[in-house]
Order: C-alpha cells, then structure tokens, then sequence
C-alpha cells in the first residue's frame, strides 16, 4: 500500500480511531494487524518473506538468549567449584557457541535479503567477467526488505551483544519488526528504542494528535508538491541524456536534490507523524542536512538511523576485531606509524561504504556512489591538519557568516555531484555527463524553451514558492523544538494550518492520473 | 453562552467554511466544456429538458452528430432528445437509459450499433465526458464501476476535483465564467458541426483478428432490450451512415446484429447502404472526411429517418401543444442563427 494512495489515507483514517477505542492492552494488537494487513498489499509473497525475517531473527535471538541464559546459570552453579581460569576458559568457549548461533543468524538474515536483491546482480558480473552467460533469474523484491533486515539483524546483535533483553512473545517482536509506518523506507529503529513504545499504553492528545497530522501534511506537501514537482523536470532531463548535458547536468544535481529532499524526508515526515498520531515517538532522520558544512557531518544528519547502523554493526566492529587487530600491528611495524595508524580505519570505512553503497541498490552506481562518498570523507580527514593551520591563521573565519555561507554551498554542491549517480544509474554515462558540464556546458541553450524542462512557467513560480517555504519552515523547525509543537498548541491555528496544507496538497501535488510518481525513492530500497 | 458550546460551533463553522472552499474550488477546477471539447457538457444537458420525449436516442457520436429533434418535430411532430456522448460505451449507454426510464415514458429507444466493437473499458478521458455529466443515482454508480480503466477510482468520480486538481496550471478565461452557470451546447442532444471536410480516401477498414462482437457488448444489448420492454418502450437498433476506412463496420458485425435483431424482433436500420436514398453528398455533408456528418448532411439525415420513423413505429404528432411547439422552435430558431453565423463567418 503506497503512503500516497486514497487506500492508504482511509486505512489511516480507520485506524487511528479503532487504536483508541479499544482496550489499552489490545493497542499494539490492533497496530499488529494494521501492519500485517497494510504490508500484505505488497502481495503474498513479499508477506511470506517478512514472515520469514520476523520468524528467523525471533528464533535465533530466543536461542542466544537461552545460550546465554544457560552460561550464566552453570557459572553461577559452579560459582565456588570452578577457578578462575576455568570460568573464563567457559565463558570464552560459551561465547564462541553464541558467536556461531549469531553467525548462522546472520547468514540466514542476510541471506533473505540478499537472494531477491542481488543475485541478478552477481550472475550478470560473472557473466560479463567469465564471458558465461548463465539465465540472470528475475525475483520479486520484496517492498522494504533492506530496512525490516537491517532492523531484524540490529535486534539479533544486540541480543548477542546482551545489550537488548530477547523478547520472547512473538506477536510483540513481530509488531517491532513490521510496524508499519516505518516498514517501506525506514527509519531503521533499534529494539529498545521502539519496542517500548509500540507496547506502551496510549491515549488521544489533542496537542500531539494535531502535531503528528500536520506533520503528516507537511510530509505530503514535500513529496506531492516538491519532490513529484521536481520530478517532472528531473525526468526530462534523464530522458534524453544527449539533449541535456553540460549545464542541464548542474541543474539536474540542484533539481534532484530537491526531489530527493522532499521525497525521503518527506516520507519520513509521515512515518514519523503517524507515529506521533499514535503515541510512539520514531528517532528523527534527518536534522537538516542541506546546512551541512563537511561531508563527515552532511552523513551525521542525512538517514541518521541508517549511518549509526552501519557505524554500529560494521565500522566499529570491523575496527576492533581480532583480524583487523593484527592487521594494525602488522601494518604499523612493516609500513611505519602514521601509515599503520590509518590503513585499518581506512580499510574499515572504504568496506563500510562500500556495503553502504551496495545497501542502496545492486549495480554499480550506488556502489560508486558509496565509494566517492568514502573517498571526499578520506581526503578530507587527510587535509585536516592544513584546515586546523588555515583555521589557526584566520580564528574568526569558521563563525564568518560568509564563510559558513560558502562551505555550506560547497558540501550541498559536492553531494548532489555524486547523488547524480543515483539518477543516471550508470556509471559510464554520469561520468561523460561531468564531463560535458566542463568541456560543453551549452550556456546558449539556457534561454531557449528547452531550458523550461517540460514544467510551465506557473509549476515553476510553484516548485520555487514551496522550496522557499520548505527552506524557512526547516530553518524555524530545529528536531528539538519544532514549528509544528507550537502550531498545534494554538487549536484555531492548528486548524487553520492543517487545512491550508491539505488544500495545497490536494490542488498543488502531482498525484493521480497523469503522474506517475506516487513512489518514494526509497521504497525501493 | 458555555465554553464547550462556543468550541462546537466554532469546530462546525470551521466545517462548514471548509466544505464551502472545498466546493468552490471544485467548481473552478473541473473542466466547464463550454467553448472548447464541448462532449463533455452535454450529459448534463438532458436534466434542463422541460418535456418529455417519444423517442430517445442513445450512443456515441454516431447519434449527437447525426439527428437534430427539431427537424424531427417540425417536420414530423416527433419530440425526440439525444443522450449521446462521446465514444459511449454500450453499458454507459445502459445505465443513462435505466437513469432516463425513471423520468419518462418514452415510446422508441433508438440505440446505435457502433459502440457494441468495445467489449472492456476504454479511455478515462470519455469516461469522465459522459459519467462526470450524470447526476448521482444507483445508474451512475454503476456505469462507474462498469467503465472504470486502471489507475481511475470511484472516490474521483465523487469528488472530481481528486481528478482535475492538476488543472490549476491551465485555467482560463472559461473557468472563471461558467464557474456557477453554463450555456447549453446542445440542441436537444444534437451537437451542431458547421465545417466541411470531403472525403478523399477510397480505402476500406483494416482487416481484424477478430470479427465476434464481444460478449459483454451483446449482453449489456439482452438488458437494454429487458430494460426497454419492462418500461413499455420498443428498441431500435441503428447504424448511421459513414463513410471512411477509421470508422468502418464490418459486414461481419452487420451480420451479428442483424441476427440478433431477427431473433429478439427488434428493428435495425444499417443506413450506410441508404446514404444516397437519404440525398448525403461526401463531398459536402462531413466535417472529417466522411466519419463524421455535419450539419447540413444531419439535416438530411433527420428528415430522411423521421419520415421512416413515422411510417414504421407508431408515434403521435405532438406538434400544436404549446410547450413543445414553444420548445422545439426556440430550438430551430437558435440552429437557425447558428447557421447565420456560420454563413456569415464564411461570407
């Protein structure tokens, strides 16, 4: 079921009253089914897949938390009997048993996501290598298969980990698991963060219902009107790779961004308040990244949830294992100090994105992506030394509005070049397409009806209006204090506010027939 | 005056305020049909209709551009009304009937033949030309759902502006004037066309894989006939006159409506082979090369099938009643400063 569908705005609008009307208890009952029912819509087969991820890391974290269990128990028996040694030689050999269950786990996980989402992917690589040509087989990818996999296999670490306590009622894991909102493009939560909430009792409040339906609103408002708006001139541009080069490739990386933008946070906006509609408060996703003025910090605030899982569960592990620990040692002894010091942390953070990269979709352009990504966070933790001289040199200049102005400019700049990878999604042309931007940038064809990119003058004048308006209302909306708490405190403007939103979206959005862009980009995903 | 009261009524003059924007904005933002693809406001037509009607004409263009009811009456007494639209399918034409059977007694319903090739639902845009017209009853909602192609819902039909919110780019002049009234288009149903285009090509229709009228088709055909007997009306089946290869009907179809004619003995009047009879030239009475009739070769037409009309079904010669004298001749009398117009405009 599509967030942007007429289906979807009346299974809301059932469902928000039915969680209220009946008995706290059942609460998270009723948002069980309300996720199962919303996700079978994907079809049959995608639900057998989900039942599959829920039904695999629910067993394996029973398993290693009774592993666990067990080890305690029998060190505790054994308490006076055992020495020292021989209680850390048990530990050491229980953990490796629990290490092997997480590991076939893991396998199992990944190995749901990885079948559907990258076979095509393998088998036309070893065929373009080998010269074979084995069938490159067609599978159904099931709707948000990376998120609920990525959320499953946080849950079964941590349980490892012994950082989260295994739930044993399935109905409630399996709540975590498929909570709707989140299920098609994230946020990616983490099982003491959310669980609790899905679980907890909760009543109607006027304030935080209102907050969470303008938020919703606004959600819409940046995906129907910004992003699908964008979409069109985006679309032409891609349509017709060898009319639109040189500077229609700059317009592209600004068009995109804006479509990106109001496409993902958009989504997240309604995720996160249908979330707030019910009670339960999902981590933010974004916290304005287009104010950016590094890369590093441009990946601190753009999918939040997906950079801390990754940071979490593959560069720090990565960094601190048994390997990468001899690695380090190795390295600093036959190469010197300072290279030693850097080849492990680079080693992790190029695997990290790669894996990011490859996250994001198989082919090689997220993996490219992922990769040129890493490479602007290595260089610029290389030039370093030379920004803390510089800024040593000139002290004010870092709180200089100008120069705060400019690296901003800079980091958006650098980030949607390398996002147009994710438009062309072939790595060969984006390339050549840079490339016209330098050597052919065609300035003469700026004012020509070409330029107008298939959008009149008044769907302009309206992506321009609503980009401004997004710009202000996130510069007056910090995620600790935002615009919409301070809306919804006022009833009259609350109301005032929700209905010019909803008759903005309704005339302004581009949905229904004759649009064709009623999927989030990360859908996808 | 209690807090709580003052809450309600301000919570429902918010409501009410919000229903009259929305309404308003609905109204702006359909499309008004008046000066341009005027099709689409000719459904609507049929619920000013200030008398009743002996003969009702259903069908797509192959009615609305073919018979004018004030020739019909002028010249035969007949009072007729045409309920076409553009490319009506057969069960549109069904459910405007059974809508049309509630209000009147009509003794004829004259079907045209044409539509019954299309067995499944074809284009949203003539869809939303002859649904969007209708007023709402249990007949609309079921031409909907009959006539719905993929990616159209029923909640547009209810609220058009779900359909035509993307309109606000492209409103004009018309919008703003006919925003809460329209001018009639039609002369009872007829949509006048005023150019002449002759035919040229000789050719005939492309050949088909498939000659069998689908089965849909047929049976919304068994029902029209059910319909039209339980309301006392006799079914006439028609095929106006045409003559170019992108409209062609097939001997093969002509068969299978004959036969079922013969079989249900109801009459069917294929008028291709009579275009002569009838006095059409093709080189003066279409305005698309033969598709279509214009004015002149409609006129023609009328007074040609009236006179069978009147010989063959028995109809009563409604001319000296006020209403419809006064009806039908204002009728004329607008086609007739029409034609001024057009004569002038060519002059």
């Amino acid at each position: 079921m599509a967030f942007v569908s007429f289906a979807f705005i009346l299974f809301l609008v059932v469902l928000v009253p039915v969680y209220y009307l009946v008995p706290k208890k059942a609460q998270f009952i009723v948002l069980l089914a309300g996720s199962v029912f919303f996700y079978a819509f994907c079809g049959w087969r995608s639900l057998l897949y989900i039942i599959a991820a829920t039904l695999n890391s629910y067993l394996f974290a029973r398993w290693l938390s009774s592993a666990a269990k067990k080890e305690n128990g029998r060190v505790e028996q054994m308490r006076e009997t055992w020495s020292r040694d021989e209680r850390k030689a048990f530990r050491v050999t229980s953990k490796k048993k629990r290490f092997r269950i997480l590991v076939l786990g893991l396998v199992i996980g990944f190995g749901l996501l990885c079948i559907p989402k990258y076979t095509a992917f393998t088998v036309s690589n070893i065929n373009a290598i080998t010269g074979a040509s084995i069938t490159i087989p067609s599978l159904l990818l099931p709707m948000g298969i990376s998120f609920y996999t990525f959320q499953s296999m946080g849950y079964l670490i941590d349980v490892y980990r012994e950082k989260t306590e295994c739930e044993r009622n399935f109905a409630k894991y399996a709540l975590f698991v498929t909570y709707f909102p989140q299920l098609l493009q994230g946020p990616i939560s983490r099982f003491s963060d959310l669980s609790p909430q899905l679980l907890a009792p909760h009543d109607p409040e006027w304030d935080r219902m209102m907050s969470g339906f303008l938020r919703i609103l606004w959600g819409y408002f940046k995906k129907v009107v910004v992003a699908d708006t964008a979409l069109l001139a985006v679309g032409t541009i891609l349509s017709d790779p060898e009319t639109y080069n040189g500077i229609y490739v700059f317009f592209l990386l600004l068009l995109y961004a804006a479509q990106i933008y109001g496409d993902f946070t958009g989504g997240i906006d309604i995720t996160l308040g249908i979330s707030e509609m019910l009670g339960i408060y999902v981590k933010e996703n974004f916290d304005h990244p287009f104010s950016s003025l590094s890369t590093k910090e441009y990946w601190r605030r753009w999918h939040i949830t997906m950079g801390t899982w990754f940071t979490d569960y593959v560069f720090y592990p990565l960094s601190v294992c048994r390997p990468m620990q001899r690695f380090s040692k190795w390295s600093r002894e036959h190469l010197g100090n300072a290279v030693g010091r850097r080849l492990p942390v680079y080693f992790a953070t190029i695997v990290t994105w790669f894996l990011t990269g490859l996250w994001h979709g198989a082919s090689w352009n997220f993996i490219v992506w992922g990769l040129l990504n890493c490479l602007v966070i290595l260089i610029s933790q290389e030039l370093n030394p030379l920004y803390e001289k510089f800024h040593k040199r000139f002290p004010n200049l870092a709180q200089n509005t100008f120069y705060r102005h400019f690296a901003m400019i800079r980091t958006f700049l650098l980030m949607g070049f390398i996002r147009t990878l994710d438009c062309y999604r072939d790595v060969p042309l984006t390339f050549s397409q840079w490339g016209t931007m330098f050597y052919a940038p065609g300035f003469s064809r700026l004012f020509t009806e070409q330029s107008l990119l298939g959008l009149n003058g008044w769907q302009w004048l309206l992506l321009g209006l609503s980009l401004i308006l997004v710009w202000q209302v996130s510069r007056n909306s910090p995620n600790d204090a935002p615009l919409r708490h301070r809306i919804a405190a006022r009833p009259v403007a609350g109301i005032v506010v929700a209905a010019c939103l909803i008759f903005v979206v309704l005339i302004f959005g581009s949905w229904g027939i004759g649009f064709d862009a009623s999927q989030f980009i990360y859908n996808q995903f | 005056m209690s807090v709580r009261l003052k809450r309600i009524l301000a919570a429902a003059a918010a409501i009410i305020v919000l229903v009259l924007i929305f309404a308003f904005l609905q109204a702006l933002l359909v499309p008004k049909y008046m000066e341009s693809t005027q099709e689409g406001a000719m459904i609507a037509e049929y619920y000013d209709e200030p008398v009743s009607h002996d003969v009702l004409f259903v069908g797509d263009c192959e009615v609305y551009e073919c018979f004018i009811p004030s020739v019909l009456y002028q010249e035969y007494g007949i009072t007729s009304y045409v309920r076409g639209s553009a490319q009506q399918l057969i069960w549109q034409s069904y459910y405007l009937l059974e809508e049309m059977l509630e209000r009147e007694s009509p003794k004829v319903v004259i079907y045209s033949v044409m539509a019954l090739k299309y067995g499944t639902p074809q284009n949203e845009a003539y869809n939303r030309m002859t649904l969007d017209g209708m007023q709402w009853s249990k007949s609309k909602w079921n031409a909907i759902k009959a006539s719905m192609t993929e990616g159209e819902n029923m909640l547009s039909y209810i609220f058009p502006i779900l359909r035509f919110h993307s309109r606000w780019s492209d409103l004009s002049s018309e919008d703003f004037t006919y925003l809460f009234s329209k001018d009639p288009v039609t002369y009872g149903g007829y949509l006048p066309q005023t150019g002449v285009v002759p035919k040229t090509s000789t050719r005939e229709g492309d050949k088909l894989k498939d000659y069998r009228l689908p089965e849909t088709s047929m049976a919304y055909l068994d029902k029209m006939l059910k319909l039209c007997r339980s309301h006392g009306a006799e079914l006439v089946l028609l095929k106006s006159p045409t003559n170019s290869w992108k409209y062609w009907w097939y001997d093969a179809w002509d068969e299978q409506v004959f036969a079922w004619a013969d079989e249900h003995q109801v009459g069917y009047y294929n008028l291709i082979p009579s275009d002569w009879e009838i006095g059409l030239d093709w080189d003066l009475d279409t305005y698309d090369g033969g598709i279509h009739l214009n004015l002149s070769g409609a006129e023609k037409l009328s007074s040609w099938f009236g006179k069978i009309l009147k010989n063959d079904v028995e109809l009563p010669d409604r001319r000296g009643q006020a209403d419809t004298d006064d009806y039908y001749g204002k009728m004329a009398e607008r086609l007739n400063q029409l034609k001024e117009k057009n004569q002038n405009e060519q002059d």
